[in-house]
């Protein structure tokens, strides 16, 4: 490469943004760009890259206060809609992860199980504006002498009221197969029998992750764009693995990094936190999740270049494998492969099905252009990297 | 007028009222080809049967007649299944149980595209859309 490398710091981003002037494009634009131009000029052009994601996203939750009304309660159990919220906090907080059932779910007694509500439709209605039924519980003590408290509350009665997700944003996934005799149902959607569907999530170029593999950007502090309003990644998720596969790019050849996050559900929109019920598994949260990149460098330019073709997935069977810990990669298809509607696995065609919405997640990506363009979202600096080797 | 006309149709027979001789006639008598996707009789002893026609469109036309003639109630089976487009997430996991291609991923949109034409109101979609977004009309009890 010719050119020197360009640096720019994220103040000086900052600036260009306060002033309308930062060039933002979303991931998919810059892969073109980088494509078109190379990374040297990209890296000189560009200022920001926004990504963006619309999946389950399991490992999902509320943390909330209730608020208390005289005489005052020490809640002990809890439910909102008769889901069960973890109660074992203080008083009135609790939180309420977007797995969780109803209290008189049939679960998968007749199978597969419908999970037609959970906490994930919760935090759904909740941001819709629409009431809940709140259900407390207590023993009374001396100082919080009430019982049983039971009402309808609305988000805007919830005095605080964050969504706080311990793992979101997989940078890659497994794309499932089935390779036994029977339809199976699984959090990889249904897997008809001998391998007729393979389905897979992520958003390809326009996953946060996969745009800064090595979390050269992203960590504790970084704003993002999480359910339609502002959030924040707070680190590493759970299960977050910093020493995956990687190919030459520094891209995961299997799930590895996560991220962790929180955001104020006061400021969400409904279109982008929505409960799912997954027939035969349960229910969960598909979240809306956009995180934009500063282009501080030519390398940061060639990552945010990544294209469907440079991304690939491991194919793993559901059916026996996955449920049993086996290892074992059937096969490498590439993002675009996916993308294309059919794979091949061991020589035989396979139909490719997407789980997550490439629709919604473009949306994501380019809502939060706009909040950057117009001014009002500024990057942030990490203050705390995430491990990632 | 369409010689090799196809259309999937929804009937509902009045109690009482067996389905089998009613359908072996509009093949007989109107040169038509069926195929029954779906059979039900209820506990009230009404027939509900989902059947792929195909023939000349003519025909096909004189045939649904005679149906109607015989107190036979003849839908479209395009009216049945609906989405609700408000919800869909154009995620696509619908598509992996779809058996006619009714719901299918556009590939330069990433959409999900639904054609009601293409629909045999098998229901697949209704179990699995993971926000209900596929709908099926219950009046006629065609689905459980
Ligand atoms: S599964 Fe439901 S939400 Fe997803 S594309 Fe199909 S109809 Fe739409
Ligand atoms: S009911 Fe749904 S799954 Fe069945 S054919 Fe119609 S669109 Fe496809």
């Amino acid at each position: 490469m010719s050119a020197a490398k360009t640096v720019k710091t994220i103040k000086e981003i900052n600036e260009r943004i306060r002033k309308g002037k930062a060039v933002v494009l979303n991931a998919s634009e810059m892969a073109e760009a980088v494509r078109s131009m190379g990374k040297a000029k990209a890296a000189r052009e560009v200022d920001v890259v926004t990504t963006g994601t619309f999946s389950p996203m399991c490992s999902s939750g509320m943390l909330f206060n209730i608020g208390q009304e005289p005489p005052v309660i020490k809640v002990q159990k809890m439910r909102l809609n008769n889901i069960p919220c973890h109660a074992g906090l203080a008083a009135v907080d609790a939180y309420l992860g977007v797995t969780e059932l109803c209290k008189d779910d049939p679960l998968n007694k007749i199978a597969p199980g419908a999970f037609k509500y959970g906490g994930g439709h919760v935090i759904e209605d909740l941001v819709r504006g629409k009431a809940v039924r709140l259900w407390c519980e207590s023993y009374g003590t001396d100082c919080y002498p009430k019982k049983k408290l039971e009402k309808d509350v609305t988000l805007a009665d919830l005095p605080f009221a964050q969504l706080l997700n311990p793992r979101n944003c997989y940078q890659s996934y497994n794309v499932a197969v089935n390779m036994t005799s029977r339809t199976i149902y699984t959090y990889m959607g249904p897997l008809k029998p001998n391998m007729r569907n393979a389905n897979f999530a992520t958003a390809g170029e326009l996953s946060p992750l996969f745009n800064d593999p090595l979390f050269r950007t992203i960590g504790l502090g970084t704003k993002i764009f999480l359910g339609g309003g502002v959030g924040w990644v707070l680190g590493a998720g759970t299960q977050h693995n910093p020493r995956p596969k990687r190919n030459e790019r520094g891209l995961p050849m299997h799930p590895s990094g996560t991220i962790m996050v929180r955001g104020d559900m006061k400021g969400m929109d409904a279109r982008y936190v929505r409960g799912v019920s997954y027939v035969g598994y349960g229910s969960s949260l598909s979240l809306g999740v956009g995180i934009p990149i500063p282009i501080l460098d030519e390398e940061m330019a060639w990552f945010t270049g990544v294209s469907d073709a440079d991304i690939s997935m491991p194919v793993v069977d559901y059916g026996h494998d996955y449920p049993n810990g086996v290892k074992r990669v059937l096969a490498q298809p590439t993002y675009a492969e996916l993308l294309s509607g059919e794979i091949a696995v061991n020589g035989e065609k396979v139909a490719a099905v997407p789980l997550s919405s490439r629709v919604i997640a473009l949306e994501v990506a380019e809502k939060l252009k706009d909040w950057i363009r117009s001014g009002e979202f500024l990057l942030t600096e990490a203050q705390e990297q995430i491990p990632a080797f | 007028m369409d010689k090799n006309y196809r259309k999937i149709i929804y009937l509902s027979f009045p109690p009482g009222r067996s389905s089998q001789p009613l359908v072996c006639n509009l093949a007989r008598n109107f040169n038509l080809t069926f195929n029954i996707l779906k059979a039900q009789i209820t506990p009230r002893q009404e027939g509900f049967m989902t059947l792929e026609i195909s023939g000349d469109e003519e025909n096909f036309h004189k045939g649904s007649e005679y149906l109607k003639e015989q107190g036979v109630r003849v839908t479209p089976v395009a009216q049945k299944i609906t989405r609700n487009e408000e919800s869909c997430m154009h995620c696509g996991m619908c598509t992996s149980l779809c058996p006619t291609r009714a719901l299918a991923v556009n590939a330069a949109t990433r959409c999900v595209d639904f054609d009601a034409e293409k629909c045999s109101a098998c229901g697949m979609c209704v179990r699995v859309c993971p926000v209900r977004a596929m709908e099926v009309d219950l009046e006629n009890g065609v689905l459980q």
